[in-house]
């Protein structure tokens, strides 16, 4: 596209206008600026917790039977829990784990998906590309959540382990969704004009087909940070991922349902929680791709 | 008559070679039942292929698992030789090629070996589970399908009004809602608020069982003429079956939605209009067949989220199904039922997903008509 528009009007775009142009796009839909609104005062509130927290000790190891499972007051605006821990200091706590889980992931799967969906896509039709995508057909021919229980399985129950067991089953997703723009673009001008003028298998790779497979990678990024997130808190459901005293929102819910329909409040505003994140990511995604104007899907 | 998994590989290769693109001169109809038969065969081999691949990662997954399985199996006070007699066995003295190499030949005749936890054969405990998981998936899966469908249609039948904004705002509730946490708002609600549905179990204590016939109870119920045993049954399965599926149904009905809204402005539908047919014709005729191809593209993706939260949902609503029995597997490190689970689950995947290329193929003429097949 740039070699286009220095062809025909003499200069390329410069980085502040594609910028601009984009943010416009952006911010047509009210509901972009406010999943973005949403995103940011979440990470506020994560990273701010031991600030905002109205009584930080409840995120940890604490007991006050004297103030067990009280209902939403004044004083504790969400209730507290059987242990008299405070359920909204949880909550902004379990942020925390949730956002985390979403970085750590997504700084892991992405890199590998990308790179062998792009060798795959550039070798397409050799036994590279067979041997990649058939690996990930397996990976993509059981349910998601099915291989994370799986491999939690053979590990033993954390957080760290819950992450590498998602990041494990999620790679071959960026590899199918980079190999079909990659292979589309190996046929295209630049990518021969560059092979034609003798540049290196990795320059092809990265410098010319990488960054036009960038904006559905930061598409696909920005949605599936609210699956990450729902396939966490399902892993602490059941126990397989942040273990107690952790304030981790899945295995909050988990906990409280031990205690419906008296002490509702402990399993649902965890579970609110668990929905206003996943909301949030998941506007700032269609955000996104409208202004990368992606396929939907 | 024997027939081996061996001689079906090279029964579908021969049906592959054999229906390559016929003459042309062939009537069309026999040319596309031809397609359609090596389209199968071809699916079935790749099918094949990927079910080999998933129990070879399966299988290293859980041998990569620190601690002995034999010891696992024998607890904690049994002797050394035990141990070892057992290890002999189990294969676990040989190199990992040649463990998986016995596995699958004791899988391909359906025996994966015994339970840790229920001490019986896992194929019988699969055989006893899985009626009630697949009861379960199939009242998800209809309701979602049809829920889905209906939403999205009156979402775009009614596109821009305030019902079009509802069923959006339903669908971004659904979207990132977990299921179990509609399973527990659910059983707050409609069980323990209102009363309507019971929370846990397939049917109250009272009532007697309908006799196993499918091992599905809404069906045996209506098979035997039970209909006290099938309504109790459909109330019980309620609950579960719409925690499950609210999340995929509104992701049917939000693709749904947006290709009526793609094709609308396509120009067959322009013309249509301008010949001065009703819209009410163009939106069920002509409009909502060509707009289902997305949705139901996409219902795979949908069953496997669904077949995923199962989990979930079963152990919540304490579910006697495969699901449960895999999540237990799964939290007691019961290596032989949860490779047995999952490959379950893998070769059910697979099917559904055959009979949705299959079902968008009949839907899309574009594909139908595309040789090569």
């Amino acid at each position: 596209m740039a070699v286009t528009r220095i062809l025909t009007t003499g200069t390329a775009p410069n980085r502040g206008e594609n910028a601009r142009r984009n943010w416009y796009r952006f911010s047509r839909n009210p509901l972009s600026i406010i999943g973005l609104t949403m995103v940011i005062l979440i990470l506020i509130l994560a990273v701010a917790a031991p600030i905002i927290a109205p009584h930080p000790p409840s995120a940890g190891k604490f007991l006050n039977f004297s103030m067990a499972s009280r209902a939403p007051s004044a004083e504790n605006w969400c209730g507290t829990d059987v242990f008299g821990r405070d359920i909204l200091t949880r909550v902004l706590y379990g942020f925390r784990f949730s956002l985390m889980m979403v970085v750590v992931v997504l700084s892991l799967v992405v890199p590998v998906g990308v790179f062998f969906g792009l060798l795959a896509g550039y070798y397409r039709s050799t036994w590279i590309d067979t041997g990649i995508m058939r690996i990930t057909d397996i990976f993509v021919s059981i349910p998601p959540l099915v291989l994370a229980l799986a491999i939690c399985a053979v590990l033993t129950p954390g957080v760290f382990n819950a992450m590498v067991a998602v990041s494990l089953m999620w790679w071959p997703w960026y590899t199918r969704m980079v190999y079909g723009v990659a292979s589309s673009l190996r046929g295209e001008f630049f990518v021969q004009a560059a092979e034609l003028t003798g540049a290196g298998k990795w320059h092809i790779l990265f410098k010319e087909i990488l960054p036009n497979c960038l904006s559905s990678i930061l598409t696909k990024m920005s949605l599936d940070a609210g699956w990450v997130i729902l396939i966490g808190a399902s892993l602490s459901f059941v126990g397989l991922g942040a273990q107690a005293p952790t304030p981790d929102l899945g295995s909050m819910v988990a906990e409280g349902s031990k205690y419906l329909p008296d002490q509702w409040w402990i399993s649902v505003f965890p579970a609110f929680g668990i929905m206003l994140v996943v909301l949030a990511f998941n506007l700032l995604g269609d955000g996104i791709r409208d202004m990368f104007g992606t396929e939907r899907g | 008559m024997k027939f081996t998994v061996l001689q079906a590989g090279r029964v579908l290769f021969w049906i592959h070679r054999k229906t390559k693109e016929g003459p042309a001169e062939q009537p069309c109809s026999a040319r596309n039942s031809m397609r359609l038969v090596r389209f199968l065969a071809k699916r079935l081999m790749h099918a094949a292929f990927v079910l080999i691949g998933l129990s070879i990662l399966i299988f290293l997954i859980a041998r990569v698992m620190p601690g002995n399985p034999a010891r696992m199996a024998m607890g904690p006070r049994a002797p050394q030789w035990a141990i070892e007699k057992l290890e002999k066995q189990m294969y676990l003295d040989r190199p990992l090629p040649i463990q998986y190499f016995y596995w699958f030949k004791s899988a391909i005749s359906g025996d994966f070996g015994d339970s840790l936890v229920t001490k019986r054969s896992v194929s019988e405990d699969i055989i006893e589970y899985f009626p009630a998981s697949l009861e379960l998936a199939i009242y998800a899966a209809v309701f979602m399908g049809i829920a889905g469908v209906v939403l999205g249609t009156v979402s775009g039948w009614f596109a821009n009004t305030w019902i079009d904004n509802l069923v959006r705002v339903i669908a971004y509730i659904g979207i990132v809602t977990p299921s179990f946490v509609f399973a527990i708002f659910f059983v707050l609600i409609f069980s323990y608020w209102l009363e309507l549905f019971p929370t846990i179990g397939r049917l109250s204590s009272g009532i007697d069982g309908p006799p196993v016939i499918t091992g599905m109870v809404t069906l045996d119920a209506l098979i035997t003429g039970n209909p006290a045993a099938f309504w109790d049954g459909l109330k019980h399965i309620f609950l579960p079956a719409v925690s499950l599926a609210m999340g995929p149904m509104a992701q049917e009905a939000r693709i749904t939605r947006s290709s009526l809204a793609d094709n609308a402005g396509k120009d067959f539908i322009a013309a249509e209009r301008a010949c001065g047919i009703p819209e009410r014709t163009i939106m069920f005729k002509y409009l909502l067949k060509p707009s289902l191809i997305p949705t139901i593209s996409i219902y795979g993706l949908d069953f496997a989220s669904l077949m995923g939260n199962a989990f979930l949902i079963e152990l919540i609503f304490n579910w006697p199904g495969l699901s449960r029995y895999g999540m237990n597997a799964i939290l007691q490190k019961d290596l032989n039922a949860v490779i047995a689970a999952i490959m379950v689950f893998g070769v059910v995947f697979v099917i559904v997903n055959i009979a949705i290329d299959l079902a968008v193929e009949r839907l899309d003429p574009r594909i139908r008509f595309r040789t090569g097949g």
